[in-house]
Formats: C-alpha cells, structure tokens, sequence
C-alpha cells in the first residue's frame, strides 16, 4: 500500500518573502523534501493547489491587516501542525516599529489616497492570534534549522533548537569575540543562537536578528556599549531592529531612548 | 629524558618543526589572524608562521594585538582558546550508521590527527593534567578525548611577559612548567642575544631533541631565563587567594552576594567556552530525511544554558546567579571535592573574553570578604 506523503502548506503574511524561499533554497535537499512531502500549497513553489487539511503549515510574516486577521484563523483550522517563520510571524518584524506611533499618520504622509488602506494599529506576532505549535526564528530564518524541523516532523520527534545564546556557535566554529577583540559593539550575548554566528564570522556585530536568548540581560550588554562609547540612542536603535516588538529588546530600546 | 639544557637558535626551532612533521604530527602553533586581530592556534610549517613581534594587551572584556617591535616568536601573553579546544573539538561524531536490510550497520571512525603543539604556556599545561584526571582517570576512558591525547605532544614554552589577566602564580601553575612537556623551553631576547633554553620532559621529547641538536647551554644564560620566568611570578596582572577557598565558597551558597555578583552576568556561556578546563557536553542525535542515516554528535555545552539543567517542569537553575553560583563554585570548590584538585589554572581567559568583564579574582575576593565579615558578626 503506498503511504500517503505529509501534505505541506505555506502561507504569507506582511514579509518580505525571504523565510519562504529559505525552503526553496535547499537547493541539495529540496528533491529529497520533495519526495518525502507533498507541496500541497506553496504560491511560491507552485500554481497548483491542493485543498487541506494539511499536515505541516509554515507561516511567514506578520499579522497586520483586518484580512490577515481572518485568515490566519482559517489557516490554522487547516492545519495539523503549524509553524511560524521568521522574525515577522514570531515577534512581528520590523513594521512592528509602527506599533509605537501613529499609523495613520504613517498612511497619510506615504500613500496619495490612504482611504484604500486598511491596515490594523499594530504588526503582530502570529502566536498572538492562533495557537502556534512552534517558531523558527530569524531575519531570514536558517536554511539549517528549517531542514532539521522537516526532519523531525517527518520522524516523529523534537526538533533540536537551540534558545542559547549566539556566543556559543561564535566560540564553537572559533570567531574570536568581535566586542573583545576589535571594540565591534556585538548584540550576540543577548540574541538566541541558530544562525551559526554568520555575522561575527565576518567581522561584524550581531544584529539579533534571532531575537532574543532565553535569558537576556538586555541592561548589562547595553551598558557595556555605551562603555565602549555607543550612545543610547545606537543602543536603543540596536534593539528596536528586526526584533523590535519581541518583549525584552522592546523594552530594552524603549528604556535606552529615555536615557 | 635529558637534565642538561641545551640552546636553540630560531633555526633549530624551524628544524624541530620539520622533525616533528617528519614524524606524523600536525604542527600547530600560535598564529596572526590579521582579519580577526587575535593571536589563535592553528596550523604552522616553519617559524615564519608563528606571532614574530606580535604581542598582545589583556584585561577584563577587552584584548588587543600590539607591534612589540622586536622579533620575539613568543612575545604574546595567551591565545584565545586553548590545546583543549583540540581535545575536545567543539563537536565530535561520537557514532554513526546506516540502516540495512537486517538491522543497521555502524560506520568505521576516522583516526583523528596527532597533533605537536608549539607554544603552549605551562597553564595550558596544567589544564590538561586536568583534563586526563577527568577523561583517562576515575577508571573510564573517554575515546573522544583518549585518541587525540594519545598521540599529542607539546613544545611548552615558559612565561616571562605575564598578561593583564593572568594569575597562574596564585594557583601554582605558573610561569615556569615543572612538566606535563615533551620539550619545555624559555625563549630569551637580549639585544641581537636570541635564544631558547629546551629542556626534554619524555622519552619522545629527548628524542626530538637529540635530533635537533642545540648547544650545551652555559651557566649565565641558564640562569638568566631562569631568572625571568621567576620575575615573571610577581608581574601577575591578577591574583588570586585560594588559602581556604574551597571552605569559603561552600558556605557562602546562600549568601545575597551571588547575587549582586551575577547583576551584570549575560549568562551568554563565553566564560565557559574559552576555560581550559571546562568539559561539559551534550549529545545530540541527527537523521536524514527518511531516517536511513543517523549519527551522534557530542558539542560543547555549558552550565549557563537553560537546557544543561533541565528536567521535567523547568531547569534546575533558573537564575543568572545560580548558573554563575554553579560555575564558580564548580572550578575553585566542588572540583576538589570531585577531582582532588582546583579546577581554576588561572590563565585569565573567563576574565579576558568575558564581554562585560566578570573577574573571578576580583569575586573570591568580594566572597572571601563577605563570608570573614560574616564570621565576626
């Protein structure tokens, strides 16, 4: 009797499609994915659509418009398991910068006609809205991680996902501390690990596009940067970054802009 | 193993290197990582490879490399990681297999490579007895850490520049190693005066040695790097009081004082990363998609991560102050009570690569203070 393949489905919200074609990336292991899962509806990959229930749903993107408001309800009602993908679907992305202003003064300033946008006050998070059975962080998601979670869903077990910090895949694949070596004002402390440490492998600072660690001392790494001469509004600005709206760099930044 | 030392010339160095290569080993050194601007391990074919006028400024959260403006091979204080990070390489493939059609088939490992360090400084050193206390003693060999141990040997070289951070002196191992080389040496720069004094500490040592060649080593120069690996104990950028310590720190469990300690810990791990004689592990299983191919993998692992303690309902240690409560405790009391021994070398890397700057010292201090004021109540 042939087995009938996990149905997989992918969804957008407000993103900029860059955790998406992280699967399509796979580039060597997208036919093996292929032939272990049923692309059943993924605008992205394919025109077709296959009608759910579907086994695996990935989410991408932020919750932002009244629309998105129904529709990830429905998603969720089709889907067995679903993931959410990304910096947008887990802490609501960089639009989520607007959720301490104005919007419609945001609309009336950029669109000629902002009566045709409707749009909602505040850019969310997916888990605020439907109950999520995981997130996949990042600013795009790691092509590594995405795999992993593929495979454990399809072997029945836990995904290895890591909530420590960036320093330890730094120490691991042995980048040198950029804050320590060079004064290279670095966000990894504080930002969870899964990435690999892209970023101080090549000389850079942490953006935390992860989002933050499982145990973040926001106020001791924003207090080491203004020692090493950042000032607060940089410190602040650091954490109101793709993250902005996930809860400890949201405060962080807030309370370094009112330094 | 020979009791007369000889003296080499930077050229004998470049001899002993291809000696060592001759004989099977990857050469491995202290090296410039100019775009990285550190001073790392890897891997050398002659002198001209190693750190010529490069030193390096150490202190809490900060390092630096500088133009020394001489022609030292071994003018830097101390690498980023230590020999261990070969060791015990940050992930290791403990086991792998593949199904077949009656049951699965377990794959042959690979021989790991064996290594000759040139360079290792005597903390270094003493780090690794610890390491074989914990891995090849207590009756149970780690194969992971055996079969690179096995075939491992070290060129030590001796302190006489100690860094801002250091303080082996305070826990007795350093700036001079009294063993645990194949070939110690003391490198000496006086004017054009250029020179290493190489003593054999094993059979294979003497053997490296002999080939090398060198001249019998004269009184006055004997003396001489003698007299600035001594020199070097009281140049220690830290100290350390460890008369009791083990006591001290196994009161102090429930003193408040962690816990201002840990205010400004990030709990990021680093500390644990870079220490020399920190081991711990985890183990991960991976498969490939359809499960055909599986393997184990142990990768570093540290006490500050949520998951090293967790059990059902939570990890042990919730708090910044009771991951760096355990660490601390861990390396200068509870090691004793586990190895006989302090599990703290004093090579200062917590206290460097810490990126706010904790310092070990400075806290058995603040606790050693805390605990008599306590005593006198």
């Amino acid at each position: 009797m042939a087995e009938r393949l996990p149905k997989l489905a992918v969804h957008k919200f407000a993103s900029c499609d860059g955790c998406q074609l992280t699967l399509l990336d796979c580039e060597d292991e997208l036919l093996a994915v292929a032939g272990a899962i049923q692309i059943a509806n993924f605008a992205e990959a394919s025109r077709e659509i296959i009608e759910g229930p579907y086994d695996l749903t990935l989410v991408e993107g932020s919750v932002s418009t009244p629309h998105d408001l129904e529709r990830i309800k429905e998603i969720r009602e089709e889907s067995k398991v679903l993931i959410a993908i990304g910096a947008c679907a887990t802490a609501g992305g960089i639009q989520a910068l607007r959720n301490a202003r104005d919007v419609e003064e945001f609309t009336r300033y950029v669109y000629a006609t902002p009566d045709y946008i409707d749009t909602l006050a505040e850019s969310t998070p997916i888990s605020d809205h439907v109950k999520v059975d995981l997130e996949l962080r990042g600013c795009p998601i790691s092509k590594a991680q995405l795999l992993e979670t593929v495979v454990a869903f399809l072997n029945g077990r836990n995904p290895i996902l890591p909530t420590y910090s960036v320093c330890m895949e730094c120490k691991r694949r042995g980048n040198p501390c950029v804050m320590i070596a060079q004064g290279v004002p670095c966000l990894g402390p504080v930002t969870q690990a899964g990435c690999g440490a892209i970023c101080p492998a090549y000389n850079r600072g942490c953006y935390g596009c992860f989002g933050p660690m499982e145990s973040p001392n926001t106020t001791a790494l924003g207090d080491q940067w203004m020692e090493m001469g950042v000032d607060s509004r940089t410190v602040s600005d650091a954490f109101h970054f793709f993250n902005n709206y996930a809860d400890a760099f949201r405060k962080a930044g807030d309370m370094y802009a009112d330094r | 193993m020979s009791t007369t030392p000889l003296l080499l010339t930077r050229a004998d160095l470049d001899r002993m290197i291809e000696i060592l290569s001759e004989r099977g080993y990857h050469v491995v050194g202290p090296t410039v990582r100019k775009q990285e601007h550190i001073i790392s391990y890897g891997e050398i074919s002659s002198t001209d490879d190693l750190p010529i006028g490069i030193g390096d400024e150490q202190e809490a959260a900060r390092y630096r490399l500088v133009e020394r403006g001489d022609g030292r091979l071994f003018g830097y204080v101390l690498t980023d990681t230590s020999p261990i990070s070969f060791l015990l390489p940050s992930e290791a493939v403990v086991w792998s297999g593949k199904k077949s059609d009656n049951g699965f088939e377990t794959a042959e490992m690979a021989a790991p490579p064996r290594l000759a360090f040139i360079g290792t400084r005597p903390c270094e050193l003493a780090a690794v007895a610890i390491q074989d206390k914990v891995f090849l003693g207590n009756g149970h060999q780690d194969p992971t850490y055996a079969q690179r141990r096995a075939g491992t040997f070290f060129v030590s070289v001796d302190c006489t520049e100690p860094g801002g951070t250091c303080f082996c002196d305070s826990m007795g191992t350093g700036p001079g190693a009294d063993g645990g080389f194949d070939i110690g040496l003391i490198e000496v720069l006086e004017g054009d005066d250029h020179y290493f004094v190489a003593r054999s500490g094993s059979d294979e040592g003497a053997a490296v040695l002999s080939e090398v060649g060198g001249t019998p080593a004269d009184d006055g120069r004997v003396a001489k790097a003698a007299a600035m690996v001594e020199a070097a104990a009281g140049e220690m950028g830290r100290t350390l009081d460890t008369e009791g310590l083990k006591e001290i720190l196994a009161g102090s469990l429930d003193d408040p004082i962690w816990k201002e300690l840990a205010g400004k810990c990030l709990t990021c791990a680093n500390c644990t990363m870079v220490c020399p004689t920190c081991f711990c592990a985890a183990v991960e299983n991976r498969t490939n998609l359809d499960a055909t191919e599986a393997e184990r993998v142990r990768r570093w692992d540290s006490c500050f991560n949520f998951e090293f303690s967790y059990i059902h309902g939570g990890p042990l240690r919730p708090s910044a102050a009771a991951r760096y409560r355990q660490w601390m405790t861990h390396k200068l009391s509870s090691w004793v009570d586990q190895f006989g021994m302090l599990g703290c070398v004093g090579c200062g890397r917590c206290i460097t690569w810490c990126p706010v700057g904790i310092d070990i010292t400075a806290n058995a201090a603040a606790i050693r203070a805390r605990m008599e004021e306590k005593a006198h109540v």
